[in-house]
């Protein structure tokens, strides 16, 4: 298949995605089990990550900042702006699309590889919206929460940083962080985020749900997935940032 | 009854089902045999629809299939039971949580009484004691127990299995071939089963439809294919020695 065969083909895996699911029960049961895999399991590497990136920007930015003429509080502030506009929402899904997206795509590939694919279709289920739908779901339901703890997280990391290295003192960090906080960057990282969340679900999906052959081509969507995830990513973070901050 | 006409399915250049026609009568089992590769899972595929032929009919007592959208077909598909070659349990669900899935799906039965259904089919196909199990536990027989009592928990009006008893020990498969058939003519189900197998053929071969080159090269009951003078079955049937012998026997004992 051509590139734009597969764009089409994508588009149209959506439109099956997106319809009423066939059993509501069934569907809220496996929307809390998806939270719970692609969400909470994810809370670990999220504040992990997000912790030490607040800690380091917040380090860098001291080194760099020796000049008398530059005021201390800069680096708490330039820690909140680079956590809140960039960090948490980009850095962060670049790294749930390798996590979570090779984890979607390897296992709808392998229940396509080992036939449990067909088997649902067969009973007459529609296999796309009832694999895809509650992980879409839960996605935008609990990425917001993760991005926002990174947030958190991050600038708290970076105030760890100061205590441990002496580079700079609490009160400046402090001042810094609460120097112009504006409401809309947090709603722009919010959104940037719904829409990288989707793409991680979606196309780490239809990867898997296109798999054909055994073990090695599930392997290999995987690791597709994820290039293209990222790719995808990080194209949309350059247009979101020119439509949104522009 | 399921009535298939002039079946054609291509993949690229090449043409592996060429315009084939058979009828499967309720009631009974119905056998597709061939060598490996011949096309008989396509076959299969195709009359389920979850590959799309280029031409040809498939019609489910008097509702031609292929010519509908695809939530018409999940209608048709719910009275549909299938055995998948590798069986295809959910791996992430216990072999209670597999059975009982479709009831979930498609029922409003309370939970109870669903449970009740699940053992009895369970019960059907001889297996105990496994409800909690995870697939990743189950032998292969076991494995195909379950695919048995998965697709006939909804009491469905067709049934299809792809080499149930590939894999099997003799005695295994046996056992298997006869449960089908059994669960077949209890239920007056239109079952198909693909088969490689000859001890299958002579068990439970109702009707034998056999495939090679991407055709029907013979049709006729398990009682007729010692008989034949198709070249072409009887190269199949008897590449074995042991079917060999049995046919000089036979021929002496004339
Ligand atoms: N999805 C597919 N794409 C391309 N070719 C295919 C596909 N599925 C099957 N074929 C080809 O169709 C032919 C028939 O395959 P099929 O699986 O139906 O054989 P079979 O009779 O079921 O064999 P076996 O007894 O080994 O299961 C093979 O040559 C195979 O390469
Ligand atoms: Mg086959």
């Amino acid at each position: 298949m051509t590139n734009l065969e597969h764009i089409g083909a994508y588009f149209n895996m959506l439109g099956q995605v997106f319809k009423k699911p066939q059993k509501w029960k069934v569907f809220w049961e496996l929307l809390f089990r998806e939270i719970d895999d692609l969400g909470l399991k994810s809370l670990g590497i999220v504040t992990f990550i997000a912790f030490f990136v607040g800690g380091v920007i917040a380090i860098q930015t001291a080194l760099n900042v020796d000049s008398p003429f530059i005021p201390k509080y800069l680096i708490g502030f330039a820690t909140k702006r680079s956590m809140i506009l960039e960090f948490a929402p980009t850095f962060m899904s670049v790294i749930l699309a390798g996590k979570v997206g090779s984890y979607i795509t390897s296992s709808i590939g392998t229940m396509r590889v080992t036939e449990q694919i067909d088997a649902l279709e067969i009973m007459g289920i529609n296999s796309l919206n009832y694999l895809v739908l509650p992980k879409v779901i839960a996605v935008l339901l609990f990425y917001p929460i993760l991005v926002i703890l990174a947030m958190f997280l991050g600038i708290f990391g970076g105030w760890v940083a100061g205590i441990l290295t002496d580079l700079f003192f609490t009160e400046d960090y402090i001042m810094g962080i609460q120097l112009e906080f504006n409401p809309y960057f947090v709603k722009y990282a919010i959104i940037k985020t719904l829409v990288f969340a989707f793409v991680i679900v979606t196309v780490a999906s239809y990867h898997g749900h296109n798999v054909r052959g055994g073990a090695l081509e599930v392997g290999r969507a995987s690791t597709k997935a994820v290039v293209w995830t990222s790719v995808v990513i990080i194209l949309l973070n350059y247009f979101l940032t020119q439509m949104l901050l522009g | 009854m399921l009535e298939i006409k002039n079946l054609h399915k291509s993949f690229g250049d090449a043409h592996i089902l060429k315009g084939i026609s058979a009828t499967f009568e309720k009631g009974e089992t119905s056998l597709v045999i061939g060598q490996s590769g011949s096309g008989k899972t396509v076959f299969l595929k195709c009359m389920l629809g979850l590959h799309t032929p280029e031409e040809g009919i498939i019609d489910f007592d008097g509702r031609i299939f292929n010519g509908l959208k695809e939530n018409e077909k999940r209608q048709i598909r719910k009275e549909i039971g299938m055995v998948f070659q590798g069986s295809a349990l959910y791996d992430s669900m216990t072999v209670e949580e597999n059975v009982m899935f479709p009831l979930k799906m498609f029922t409003n039965k309370i939970k109870q009484e669903m449970l009740e259904r699940v053992n009895f089919v369970l019960n059907r196909v001889n297996l105990h004691n496994t409800n909690h199990m995870y697939p990743s536990e189950l032998s292969g027989g076991m494995k195909k127990r379950v695919a048995i009592a998965r697709a006939i928990v909804m009491n469905p009006k067709y049934l299809f299995c792809d080499e149930p008893n590939s894999g099997l020990d003799p005695q295994t498969a046996i056992v298997i071939d006869n449960l089908i058939r059994e669960i077949t003519q209890e239920y007056n189900i239109t079952t198909v089963i693909n088969s490689h197998d000859m001890n299958s053929v002579m068990e439970i071969g109702d009707k034998i439809v056999f495939l090679k080159d991407g055709l029907k090269a013979w049709e006729g009951t398990k009682n007729d294919i010692f008989k034949t003078e198709n070249e072409a079955i009887v190269d199949f049937v008897y590449s074995s020695n042991l079917y060999k012998k049995v046919r000089e026997a036979l021929l002496k004992g004339q």
